[in-house]
């Protein structure tokens, strides 16, 4: 190591270093980083004091001022809880048909329920209720387990086919899958299905097998659809005499439905969405049938 | 002290060590602590494993980088918390190797969407997303549907898995084939040997509407069905407040 010593073209003092004859400026870092990082350190040890730090063995010290993450949020969800309860609370305490015509009630519903909705049913329902292929629409007025407001607020809470123990169940048997009818009975059942709703659909061969077709209609489905083919809500059994259908009401379709049977899910949300919110949503999807019917 | 530097300087090896020392620091200070406080895994008494159809569900998660663009992980803030559900507990994800928490969003977070939506759905949802969701961007996984799953080797899934802590017992281990084939087969035998093994809670379905074959899409589906669904724990530990509402707070 040389000595220092001053450069003669700048000025300034070298480091001292000497590379083979190259030397080194002396250019310390300046003294307002040296005040910034020194406010930095300080800062550092407020911290320390002021919040969660340290580890040590099986703990840490949580600082004075006690804060954590999870406090913070149940603080923030407590404030907002409190200030939603405000308008909130009547949707748990007041009856459907009184919310129904409350003007003002409904108001909140199309503001709040549209949000819920999007979240929570929009996937399958369709974002404007109208259900697609395996999933029914919401605003065509019919209803495979009631459409009152009790029946759709339940459903909403248990589900069909889940794993909630109040579950609605109901279940299409896979009449080919599992050997109860073959495929000649299945035929002579579609027919007579489609002669429900859409008779003059049928050509000559068709009327032929609607003989058998009833039969087997009294035999296999009327338990659950009825025996005149209305279905039966206690059950979830739709409707086939209608136009409505949730898989579709062509030979073929209903073909797959008797070979394969059908045991659609609707999710249940007594855990993820509160009463007050489910009763909304009620209220909601009946508000949009209602006004698509007008 | 200049006089030590420029020693150290001089001395390869020993500047080396000094170089690993000084960026390990942080490492030192921030992680491992995190191996002996008490707090950092909540423990919970009815934490469950991944079946083995699950684990090879995961597998295809983490194959088609399913992370990429959907975290694991909500967060403690009201927002999250909202819509998403009770924010993640490490504990949720004490037998996830790797974690798949995730960092980027382009897809909502999947923490909690077990249950949330139908198998039929799931089914449609990956087929074509656009057919249930018009605005979605995923791209589409159709191939799962056609893909046979390759179940035979899962019993080495678990056994690695086990190396690494997961609680799999022999009987779980030796049967994975079986418990995969029998957990989509609702009326076959292999389900109540799956049942007996994994407990009568775990769902058994023909995930992908078709209890003839085992699919890719099966895997996947059992897998997404189960997000949330390790443990109670974060449910019971949330606030009542939350519960009863879970009203965006955007107005």
């Amino acid at each position: 190591m040389t000595k220092p010593e001053r450069d003669p073209y700048t000025g300034l003092m070298t480091t001292g270093h000497e590379w083979n004859g190259i030397k080194e400026l002396m250019t310390p870092v300046p003294g307002v980083v040296k005040f910034f990082l020194a406010i930095t350190i300080l800062t550092a040890v407020l911290f320390w004091i002021l919040f969660p730090t340290w580890p040590y063995g099986t703990g840490y010290t949580k600082g004075i001022l006690n804060i954590d993450q999870r406090g913070l949020v149940e603080e923030d969800l407590t404030r907002s809880a409190a200030l939603r309860a405000t308008w909130e609370q009547k949707f748990s305490t007041t009856e459907f048909a009184q919310l129904e015509a409350d003007e003002e009630a409904m108001a909140l519903v199309r503001t709040h329920g549209a949000r819920l909705f999007e979240d929570n049913c929009s996937a399958c329902h369709g974002i404007n209720a109208d259900g697609g292929p395996g999933f029914p629409s919401l605003i065509d007025d019919q209803w495979l387990w009631g459409g009152d407001a009790e029946t759709i607020n339940e459903t909403l809470r248990v589900g069909i086919n889940t794993q909630h123990e109040d579950t609605r169940f109901g279940e299409m048997p896979a009449f080919g899958d599992q050997g109860m009818l073959d495929l000649k009975q299945r035929r002579a059942l579609t027919s007579f299905v489609i002669s429900l709703s859409r008779p003059d659909e049928l050509d000559q061969k068709n009327m032929e097998r609607l003989p058998e077709g009833k039969e087997l209609f009294a035999e296999n489905c009327a338990s659950c659809h009825g025996d005149n083919g209305k279905g039966i809500k206690d059950v979830g059994a739709p409707n086939l005499t209608d136009s409505f259908w949730i898989y579709g009401g062509n030979a073929d379709t209903i073909q797959a439905t008797l070979k394969h049977g059908r045991k659609g899910v609707m999710p249940y949300f007594e855990q993820r969405l509160g009463e007050a919110d489910r009763r909304l949503l009620t209220l909601y999807v009946r508000d949009m049938g209602a006004q698509k019917n007008e | 002290m200049l006089d030590k530097h420029a020693k150290l300087e001089r001395n390869a090896l020993a500047f080396v060590f000094a170089i690993i020392f000084v960026a390990s620091i942080g490492g030192i200070v921030e992680i491992a602590p995190l191996f002996t406080i008490d707090e950092t895994v909540e423990e919970v008494e009815d934490m469950r494993v991944y079946t083995p159809l699950e684990v090879a569900g995961r597998n295809i998660y983490i194959r088609e980088g399913c992370y990429a663009c959907h975290s694991q992980m909500i967060r403690t803030l009201q927002d999250e918390v909202e819509r998403y559900g009770p924010y993640s507990l490490a504990v949720e994800s004490q037998y996830d190797h790797p974690m798949l928490w995730g960092s980027k969003r382009t897809g909502p977070d999947l923490a909690r969407i077990g249950e949330k939506y139908s198998d039929a759905w799931h089914v449609a949802h990956l087929i074509n997303p656009r057919d249930v969701v018009p605005s979605s961007v995923m791209p589409s996984y159709a191939w799962l549907q056609r893909n046979t799953l390759k179940y035979e080797d899962l019993g080495l899934h678990l056994s690695a898995l086990r190396k690494v802590g997961v609680p799999y017992t022999d009987e779980m281990i030796e049967n994975a084939a079986q418990d995969a084939y029998g957990q989509t087969r609702p009326d076959s035998d292999g389900a109540d040997g799956f049942l007996e093994r994994y407990g009568e809670d775990s769902n058994v379905s023909a995930f992908d509407g078709d209890p003839n074959r085992i699919t890719e899409m099966d895997a996947l589906v059992a897998y997404l069905q189960i997000l949330g669904h390790l443990t109670d724990v974060a449910q019971q530990t949330s606030s009542p407040e939350q519960q009863t509402s879970n009203l965006a707070n955007g107005d």
